[in-house]
């Protein structure tokens, strides 16, 4: 008789600790990883890494992300293969940082696009957190757009048309902000218990915000 | 044509080829939101718009 409702009460407050416990550790590790990757991203820029370069990276991230990843997540190595990947994507932005920063004001814009990039990751996480609002819903919506924006980038990649570009840039933005919804709110709502998953999803997230941020400040600059 | 343009295509096909499978099954398993639902996500998503606005308009 005394035994049930002890259990009732345990069951939700262990469920808060693990919740909690996950959150801790997939912003620790997102920090660091953000960080790791803005040391990779300053040497490719160091070392003026050749567009080439920085395409094999993002491949290597890819592989290792889809194909490694998944078999070690529940383990130590599942950490530094984290690095591994956030340290080649950032890596692999080099050639496109170059490119804003060689423009007259590319510091400015890079900054504004790092800086802005924050803002809205540290918003969106937050109003998701705070609310404790279930986005769940919206992972069918989310993923087919994302569908949408690689079919229209493929095209673009043999058409290059600039407005469409922009329109990429911008539907992009808003995939990504509400994939940040999403994975939060997956990690409130016990969808995602492990740290490693939910810290790639936010870093592509953020990742993804800041190169299309930076598309739009470097167009808004150019004009 | 060169080569980076066909690489990246490779790259951004491979990625579409991957997710297709997660696609379907999101949206087979997925909830369906309410009106509420998303009203609650266009009030964060609207003011990224904003704020995006205003980042273009400082630089």
């Amino acid at each position: 008789m005394t035994a049930e409702p002890t259990l009732i009460r345990a069951r939700p407050a262990a469920s808060v600790l693990a919740t909690n416990k996950l959150i801790r550790n997939t912003y620790v590790l997102l920090s660091l990883t953000l960080l790791f990757s803005a040391l990779t991203a300053s040497a490719a820029v160091a070392v003026r890494v050749s567009p080439g370069a920085g395409l094999l990276c993002f491949v290597g991230a890819l592989l290792m992300l889809w194909f490694v990843l998944p078999r070690f997540a529940n383990s130590f190595h599942g950490l530094w293969m984290t690095f591994v990947i956030t340290g080649l994507l950032g890596f692999g932005l080099g050639p496109s940082l170059m490119y804003y920063l060689a423009a007259p004001n590319g510091p400015q814009v890079v900054a504004t696009a790092l800086g802005g990039t924050g803002i809205i990751f540290l918003a969106l996480s937050g109003y998701a957190l705070t609310t404790r609002k279930d986005f769940s819903f919206m992972g069918g919506f989310l993923i087919c757009g994302l569908l949408v924006v690689l079919g229209a980038m493929l095209i673009n990649l043999f058409v290059a048309i600039p407005a469409l570009s922009l329109a990429i840039a911008a539907i992009g933005m808003l995939i990504f902000s509400g994939l940040i919804l999403y994975n939060t709110s997956q990690m409130v709502h016990g969808g995602e218990t492990n740290y490693i998953f939910a810290t790639i999803s936010l870093y592509i997230s953020i990742l993804n915000i800041f190169q299309f941020l930076l598309m739009f400040l470097g167009m808004s600059s150019d004009e | 044509m060169d080569w980076l343009t066909i690489g990246s295509a490779i790259l951004v096909a491979f990625m579409l080829v991957m997710l297709l499978p997660h696609a379907r099954r999101m949206l087979k398993e997925g909830r369906e939101g309410t009106f509420s639902d998303w009203v609650g996500v266009l009030i964060p998503l609207g003011a990224v718009v904003l704020f995006v606005i205003f980042l273009m308009a400082l630089v």
